[in-house]
């Protein structure tokens, strides 16, 4: 056990646990964050994706060393189930979950891409939402929100 | 005359003769364009096929995500960044109304239909070693395709590398065209090889050094290179030294497959092996052939063992990185070890490396999946690892794998490859 | 009930003694209904066959409904699988009790609370919770109405409610709390229900959102994953590499060394870890997996000739239809051998579940389909009475038929027994997942079809070799962790869901009109690999098998191969759902683009559920032979529609999930092993694959028998899909997935 620092959704936590464990565990288990799902714990699925300093990463194989100066940010940072962010709000409003498991997920990938480009194209849509997978086939839906916020634009959060 | 007017009528003369020949040089004429066949001999697309496969002509000439042959992808070169072009049969932007002709020309001589002079980065110093058959049966496979309309990418080159007449001059130290003759004392299978290697699989292109104008260093052919970072290693010499290959793996490892003591293909050689395992495995086993019967060049390496003690800070991170970011898939315990039978790491050709180049660009980037087919994946890890985190990984796999010879010049490396990747 | 469908029986061979219409309507059935179907593989008991809906099995009204001062609870056997059916159930009881959907306490599957309705499986759930409560809830609120009439002497037609409360012309109001205490919900419902005019409804056919989805984009507790108990512990199991292989040695000491782990239970070929902490427990199942040393194991056939040794197992024959004389067609035939790979459901979460055995009573939460039957399984492999074990179904992630979910919860309880007074919670690591999941059966079919003179279906001979499709929890054996132990449990025998539901020769009847029929199911009982339920079961390939010797036949004999269809359909929904397809697709235009194809495809989902028509449009590129789906455009007819978008939802993922199937998806096996444990391994439809344009068209019903809707695409879209390829390139692809097909070459 080591003492570590995650700076998660604007706040600082200090927290006591193995060195090498990576970040999925300890938002779930040690910060009560449910946002963030285990998949595949090999990066193949995208579940798990947060955003680290804006970028999305599976969190799955994200260490939870060396995160000093470093901005994690999880779903539950958008908004909440009675007031959510713009593209949580897209979500709900294109009805764009079956399951839902890989949702969260999607939400933050589909983040990062906004902020970075307000109004991308669909085949850059396509391309940067490439590593999350989706087994209900909710795709479309999935599109249909990420677009809904294009059109509209998302602020940033956090 | 005055000796004045000689001495000026003398010098004119030299402009003009210089002018024309310069002219002569550097102009080539446009082929006229033509109405393409509509009748296709299904024997000869198949082995065009197979010619635009050997050739990776879809490797720079599809974009992710792109139209097949539609060209589009961005290469960086020291010169500035080209766009590959549209080779489909679409009559305005691609090749639609070019003859055989006008295509033997671009690939023997690197000259446009219209004229103009292209880059070297299309390896046509290569293609011109083809037979007059293989440019042929590509001509036909790639004029047989559906043409795709997409306007050419305009290129960002340096100044004086924009003004393209003065690839002529290139052309002219660099362009050599000899076809590739068969060795008769040599087997079929290696000669086949030897034509794959050289002319269109044009392996040279990466895995040569280059000189300051961007050329094949002479006398220094398949000696290793660097490629969008990635280091093209040495292939000569492959079947001897400390991990030689054997004909099995290398054939194994041309054709995308996992395969012990070396891993499997990553970075820019991974589109090229997913096209050569789409060729008849004849070639590919003459590839393999040509490739192992290369001798190392004379000088032997010099390395001196820099054997230095790990810094145990530093091991111990490694550990806790390789536990948490690389043990799902690479412990041995792991489905991908103990079902799969994969090679561990420390089996791998990057590991063992005198550069940390590769391993690193392959932590970093990753192994990108092939749409709907099976076949090795791994994530990227540069947006989740830290500078520190990468050197302390490389650093504890190294001390695995070549306790040794430590990388030296890992934090600087990653640096680069940082700088690089902006 | 529409007489066509009377029709689409009358020549349907009635095989099983007492095998009865699976006839459903909103208002009481007339007609007793099979047990015998996908979700009673328990036996669930019928009580009372002439009530609609799961009200045969379940026939008191307080099983489904509850009223009291702490308001109005409605309880429903099925769950949520992510197909938003709790939502739409929800619509239904709000509707019928005239109450806002929001004045609910609505609890799905909990074996101390909710009624017995077997599996939720085989788009049943509306067909029978729905149907139930659409019922239940009219005469409960009609017993309401009734007590307030008594208590205020007046007749209760007179009397309106709105959200819960009776009022009487007089402006007396009297809440559904109070009215209660007059009436014994514990009785029997009636045949007869109150009839509601369907001008009237205010949520079934409206697009009520999601309950759910609020939680899942904003981190919500909304799965099983989810749950966390005071105490809880966390468990890892670590599996043979493939079944059958014995354990030879193992550390137990190492492992329980090390950091945070409480427990290694070692039972047999049984392994498992127990830690205080996720991932300590992740580190000492790794450790496991590198110490446990096994011998032995099944062998694992060879991929390329799993077809061909189907053909060769012990099986059993079952006729399906033979009907009409052996006359053969003297027209165009069409004779092919059809192939499909085992899939998988592949989850994205793999399977999980929390247990907690406290004070002689084991709680297991579980995503699994059927509390009832894995509680069932759950106990006689503990070796407790039924009533000490409590199943609650908590969501999970969609699941698509029989997966890891009982495994893992049979995994929990194990474990939980060990410890005591401890909640445990076990989830599964990804090529657990992949490899333990019951796969989806590969399956060989041969067809042999021909026309007569005129150009009409004459003769229709149709083989199929499959392993079972229903390998539910009938007993403990059936549970992965008892076969493992030292006293190992065995599966009960395999015995298939009879016609017409179907089990590998779901949908092998074809709907289309034909002279005479040879339909036989070989069901190998040996499996290869433990095969069970997964979406359509195997309607996947015989819809495509026959869709394909339909277009085969129309093109042979020069007909439209939508004409020909309707030629040789009568039944008028049928029709209207490919009219509907044909007209907003423009079939048969298509650009002329060489490489593009276009591919229609009809079914019944088992000949007695939704109707669906899909026309796709692909292109296959001439060079690479990569397939680009461009557009899809499908009408579905589902009956009654509950919820518009949930439906179109449905049948969205339906289509989506189906081309993933039928162009990329193949378990990955050769002697060595399954290599499909991972993504890599098995890999799935990704957002650049998408289908460019997809156009949904819903033929309401209002007033007829909710049919459901979850697995109503799977096998039309794979047949259009490999009639678009075929029309594409000119040649029929007749083995899955279509996507191989150039490495196959």
């Amino acid at each position: 056990m080591t003492t570590t620092t995650l700076h998660v959704n604007g706040s600082a936590h200090t927290l006591d646990i193995d060195p090498d464990m990576p970040l999925l565990y300890a938002l779930r288990n040690h910060l009560g964050l449910n946002g963030a799902k285990y998949g595949c714990g090999l990066g193949q699925c995208g579940a798990c994706t947060v955003l680290l300093d804006d970028k999305p990463v599976f969190s799955c194989l994200t260490p939870c060393s060396g995160m000093e100066g470093r901005k994690i940010r999880t779903v539950e940072s958008l908004g909440s189930a009675e007031q959510p962010g713009p593209l949580q709000q897209a979500f709900i409003d294109t009805q764009a979950a079956q399951c839902g498991y890989c949702i969260a997920g999607m939400i933050m990938r589909a983040q990062a891409l906004l902020e970075q480009e307000p109004h991308p194209g669909e085949e850059a849509i396509l391309a940067h939402m490439a590593p999350n997978l989706c087994r209900c086939g909710t795709h479309l839906r999935i599109l249909e929100a990420i677009r809904h916020v294009s059109k509209d634009g998302v602020k940033h959060a956090g | 005359m005055t000796r004045r007017s000689l001495w000026l009528a003398a010098a004119l003369m030299v402009v003009v003769f210089g002018g024309v020949s310069a002219f002569l040089l550097m102009w080539r004429p446009a082929i006229e364009p033509v109405e393409l066949p509509q009748h296709f001999d299904s024997e000869q697309l198949l082995r065009g096929a197979r010619v635009v496969e050997a050739g990776d002509c879809a490797v720079c000439h599809t974009r992710p995500g792109g139209k097949y042959l539609a060209g589009g992808l961005g290469l960086v070169t020291p010169f500035g960044t080209l766009y590959s072009t549209n080779i489909t049969p679409d009559p305005d932007t691609g090749i639609g109304r070019w003859s055989l002709p006008a295509f033997e020309r671009a690939m023997r001589q690197g000259i446009s239909r219209d004229g103009h002079f292209l880059y070297p980065a299309f390896p046509y110093v290569h293609y011109s070693r083809m037979t007059d058959e293989d440019i042929r049966d590509a001509y036909m496979y790639l004029i047989s395709g559906p043409g795709v309309h997409a306007p050419a990418t305009p290129n960002q080159m340096n100044f004086p590398m924009n003004i393209r007449p003065l690839v002529s001059f290139w052309n002219l130290l660099f362009l050599h065209s000899d076809r590739i003759t068969a060795l008769p004392d040599k087997s079929q299978t290696w000669n086949r090889g030897k034509y794959l290697v050289e002319g269109a699989g044009h392996c040279a292109g990466c895995h040569t050094p280059l000189n300051a104008l961007g050329a094949e260093k002479s006398g220094q052919s398949l000696a290793g290179g660097v490629v969008d970072g990635w280091e093209a290693p040495s292939l000569r010499g492959m079947s001897s030294g400390p991990r030689p290959w054997t004909s099995e793996q290398l054939v194994g490892y041309l054709r995308a497959q996992v395969v012990p003591n070396h891993g499997t293909p990553a970075g820019p050689m991974r589109p090229v092996s997913l096209g050569l395992a789409r060729l008849p495995l004849a070639d590919v086993e003459a590839i393999a052939d040509y490739l192992l019967s290369l001798q190392a060049p004379a000088a032997t390496r010099s390395k001196e063992s820099s054997k230095m003690t790990p810094i145990a800070a530093q091991q111990a991170a490694g550990l806790a990185l390789f536990q948490g970011s690389c043990a799902g898939c690479h412990a041995p315990g792991a489905a991908m070890r103990t079902i799969d039978a994969r090679p561990g790491l420390e089996q791998t050709s990057a590991l063992h490396a005198t550069s940390p180049r590769n391993f690193l660009k392959t932590v970093m980037e990753g192994i990108a999946p092939v749409p709907g087919m099976p076949g090795p994946v791994m994530p990227a890890f540069s947006a989740s690892l830290s500078d520190d985190q990468l050197e302390a990984l490389a650093a504890y796999l190294r001390e695995q794998t070549q306790p040794d010879e430590p990388w030296t010049d890992l934090s600087s490396t990653i640096h680069d490859l940082r700088q690089e990747a902006k | 009930m529409p007489a066509s469908t009377e029709k689409g029986f009358s020549r349907r061979a009635f095989l099983q003694g007492g095998a009865l219409l699976m006839v459903f309507t909103l208002v009481p059935a007339s007609r007793r209904v099979l047990a015998d179907t996908e979700v009673d593989t328990l036996g669930t008991v019928v009580l009372a066959p002439d009530l609609p809906g799961s009200l045969r099995t379940n026939p008191y009204l307080d099983a489904w409904i509850k009223i009291g001062s702490d308001g109005i609870t409605v309880y429903t056997g099925k769950v949520e699988l992510g197909t938003g059916v709790k939502t739409a159930l929800l619509q239904i009881a709000a509707e019928r009790l005239e109450v806002s959907p929001g004045s609910i306490r609505f609890l799905t599957a909990d074996t101390a609370l909710t009624p017995n309705e077997g599996y939720t499986a085989g788009s049943h759930s509306i067909f029978d919770s729905g149907t139930a409560l659409f019922n239940a809830a009219a005469q409960v609120r009609q017993l309401l109405l009734e007590s307030a009439g008594r208590t205020w002497r007046l007749d209760p037609s007179i009397l309106k409610t709105h959200d819960a409360v009776i009022q009487a012309p007089s402006g007396q109001k009297m809440t559904y709390a109070d009215a209660v205490a007059g009436v014994e919900l514990h009785q029997y419902a009636k045949a007869d229900s109150p009839l509601m005019p369907i001008s009237d409804f205010k949520l079934i056919g409206h697009s009520l959102p999601r309950l759910d989805i609020p939680a899942k984009v904003s981190g919500g507790a909304a799965f099983i994953q989810d749950i966390r108990l005071p105490g809880m512990l966390h468990a890892r199991v670590i599996r043979p590499p493939r079944p059958s292989a014995s354990l030879e040695r193992f550390d137990s000491e190492l492992i329980r060394s090390m950091p945070g782990v409480l427990e290694v239970v070692h039972d047999g070929n049984y392994l498992a870890v127990v830690a205080h902490d996720e991932w300590q427990a992740i580190k000492a199942m790794r450790k496991g997996y590198e110490l446990a040393q096994w011998n032995g194991g099944d062998p694992v056939p060879e991929s390329s000739t799993i077809h061909e040794l189907l053909t060769r197992l012990p099986a059993k024959r079952y006729p399906i239809s033979h009907e009409g004389g052996s006359l053969k067609g003297s027209g165009a035939r069409f004779q092919a051998r059809v192939t499909k790979q085992y899939l998988m459901h592949g989850s994205i979460g793999p399977s999980c579940s929390v247990a907690w055995f406290k004070e002689g009573l084991l709680t297991v939460w579980t995503h699994t389909q059927g509390v009832y039957p894995l509680r069932a399984g759950i106990a006689e492999m503990l070796g407790l009475p039924l009533e000490k074990v409590r199943c609650i179904h908590t969501e999970g992630s969609g699941c698509y038929g029989h997966n890891g979910a009982d495994d893992a919860a049979a995994d929990a309880a194990l474990i939980a027994m060990r410890l005591p007074g401890q909640p445990i919670r076990v989830q599964w690591m990804r090529e657990q997942e992949n490899l333990w999941e019951p796969y989806s059966s590969a399956m060989l079919t041969q067809l042999d079809a021909g026309l007569d003179g005129q150009g009409r279906l004459e003769d229709w001979s149709y083989e199929l070799w499959t392993t079972p499709h229903n390998e539910r929890i009938v007993n403990a054996g059936r549970l992965i962790p008892a076969r493992l132990l030292a006293y190992p449990f065995v599966s009960a025998p395999s015995i298939p869901i009879a016609q017409p539901e179907g089990d590998g020769d779901r949908n092998a009847v074809p709907l289309y009109t034909v002279g005479s029929t040879r339909i036989d199911m070989n069901f190998v009982t040996d499996m290869p690999f433990r095969t069970s339920a997964m979406r359509s079961l195997g309607a996947h390939i015989n819809i495509y098998a026959i869709e394909a010797c339909i277009d085969e036949l129309a093109r042979q004999s020069g007909s439209d191969p939508v004409a020909f269809r309707l030629t040789h359909l009568t039944d008028p929904r049928a029709r209207a759902v490919i009219e509907q397809t044909r007209d907003a697709f423009g079939w048969p235009q298509r650009p002329a683009t060489p490489g593009t194809g276009i591919g229609f495809a009809f079914a019944r989902y088992k000949n007695i559920m939704g109707y669906c028509a899909i026309a796709v449009q692909v292109y296959v590129h001439p060079q690479t032979q990569v397939i680009e789906v461009e557009r899809v455009v499908t009408a579905v007819d589902v009956g009654q529609i509950v919820n518009p978008d949930g439906l179109r939802n449905q049948v969205e993922g339906g289509i989506v999930q189906s081309m993933s199937w039928t162009l990329y998806e193949a378990v990955s096996y050769n002697a060595e092993g399954v290599r499909s444990y991972d993504w890599s391994g098995y890999p799935i439809l990704r957002f650049p694959q998408l289908p460019s344009h997809v156009d949904v068209h819903m033929l309401d019903q209002p007033g007829q028998p909710f049919l459901g809707a979850a697995e109503i695409v799977q096998g039309p879209m794979a047949a259009a899909l490999g009639n678009a390829v075929a029309d594409a390139t000119g040649r029929r692809r007749l083995n899955l997935p279509l996507g191989r097909a150039v490495e196959e070459a």
